[in-house]
C-alpha cells in the first residue's frame, strides 16, 4: 500500500464529517467504517462555540485530519484558508478545493495547480481535488504534490466513476503516485470499481451521510474498497464480447 | 470603533485582534484573519484594529 506523504493508513477509505443527521451518528458511523482519515473545514465560528464541540469529537476518533478548502474560488481564499486550517488542526494536510463551476462544483484547474505550488513552497502537503485530465496531474506532481485525487463525479452527485477510462489511464500513467478517487461514490460497488481500477483510495461523504442508515453503509463500504482492493492484487479476468464455457467439453457423455 | 465580524457589523472596545476575540467571547480552537489576510495566533495581541476592518474568525467544521 503506498503512503500518503509517508504515512500509512489503515485502509483505504478518507471519510467526510459533513452533513450527517447528528453527531452520534457521525461518529459511530465513522467507527464502522475504519476509515483512518477524516476531512473536516472551517467556518465562521459563532458566539456559542459550536465549533469546539466538533472539534473535540474528530479528536477522540484519533484519526489523520484533512482540512478542506471547500468553496474557495480563488488562489488568495484557498491559500488563506489552509494558512487557517493548518494552525487549527496542526496538520500540513490540506484537501486544496479550488471551485471553478458552480452548479457542478469542478475544480478550476489553473488556480488548482497555482495554489498548489504556492502551497508546497510554504511546507503544506497538498491533497488536490481534480478532474483527471493528466496534463493537470503533471503539472500537479511538477508544483510539489505527491497525491492526485481526481474526480469520479461532482461532488455529492453519486454517480460513481463517469469516466472510467480517463481514471484508468491517469492510474497507467502514474503508477507510484498515490491516487484517490474523491468525489462521485454513490454506492458501495462505485468505490469497489475505484479499487479495482487501482486507485490506492476513496474520499466520500454524501454517500454514507445521507443514506438512509448511515452506519450500515459506512460499514459497506469499508467492505467494499477492501474487496475492490483485493480484486485489483488478484488480477481480474479480461472481458470478453462472447461466451466461453466454464464447464470442460472434454468428457461430455454422448447422448 | 466600528468593525465587521464574521460578516455583521459590530461596535467593540477592543484595540487589537486578541482584545476582540476576548471582548466577543470567543475561546478555544479558531483561526483568524483581517481584511482578508491571515494573522497567526501568536501575532493577534500585536495586530492593532482599525475603523472598518473586516475580521473573520474561524472554527473546525464539518466538511467534506
Amino acid at each position: 500500500m503506498k503512503s500518503f506523504y509517508g504515512t500509512e493508513l489503515p485502509n483505504p477509505l478518507m471519510l467526510g464529517t459533513a452533513q450527517y443527521p447528528s453527531p452520534a451518528i457521525l461518529e459511530q458511523a465513522f467507527r464502522q467504517s475504519g476509515a483512518g482519515v477524516a476531512t473536516v473545514s472551517l467556518r465562521r465560528e459563532g458566539a456559542g462555540g459550536g465549533g469546539q464541540a466538533f472539534w473535540q469529537m474528530i479528536r477522540d476518533l484519533d484519526v489523520h485530519i484533512l482540512p478542506n478548502t471547500a468553496g474557495c474560488h480563488t488562489v488568495k481564499e484557498a491559500v488563506t484558508t489552509a494558512h487557517m486550517a493548518r494552525e487549527v488542526f496542526g496538520t500540513p494536510w490540506i484537501k486544496l478545493e479550488l471551485i471553478g463551476h458552480t452548479d457542478s462544483l469542478q475544480p478550476d484547474v489553473f488556480q488548482l495547480v497555482e495554489a498548489a505550488r504556492i502551497l508546497t513552497e510554504d511546507g503544506f502537503q497538498v491533497f488536490p481535488y481534480t478532474t483527471e485530465d493528466l496534463i493537470v496531474g503533471e503539472h500537479l506532481l511538477e508544483a510539489g504534490c505527491e497525491v492526485l485525487m481526481p474526480w469520479g463525479a461532482p461532488i455529492g452527485s453519486g454517480r460513481g466513476l463517469t469516466n472510467e477510462y480517463a481514471l484508468r489511464a491517469m492510474r497507467a500513467e502514474f503508477p507510484e503516485v498515490p491516487l484517490v478517487v474523491d468525489a462521485g461514490i454513490g454506492l458501495p460497488s462505485h468505490a469497489a470499481h475505484a479499487m479495482e481500477l487501482g486507485y490506492d483510495a476513496v474520499l466520500l461523504n454524501t454517500a454514507v451521510a445521507r443514506a438512509g442508515d448511515p452506519v450500515l453503509m459506512a460499514r459497506a463500504m469499508a467492505q467494499a474498497v477492501v474487496a475492490g482492493r483485493l480484486a485489483h492484487e488478484a488480477g481480474p479476468i479480461e472481458a470478453r464480447d462472447m461466451a466461453e464455457a466454464s464447464t470442460p467439453v472434454i468428457g461430455k457423455a454422448f447422448l | 470603533m466600528k468593525i465587521v465580524l464574521n460578516g455583521t457589523p459590530r461596535e467593540v472596545r477592543a484595540a487589537n485582534l486578541a482584545e476582540l476575540l476576548a471582548e466577543c467571547g470567543f475561546s478555544g480552537k479558531v483561526a483568524t484573519a483581517v481584511n482578508e489576510d491571515f494573522v497567526p495566533a501568536a501575532l493577534r495581541a500585536g495586530h492593532g484594529l482599525s475603523e472598518g476592518d473586516r475580521i473573520e474568525v474561524l472554527a473546525p467544521m464539518q466538511g467534506g
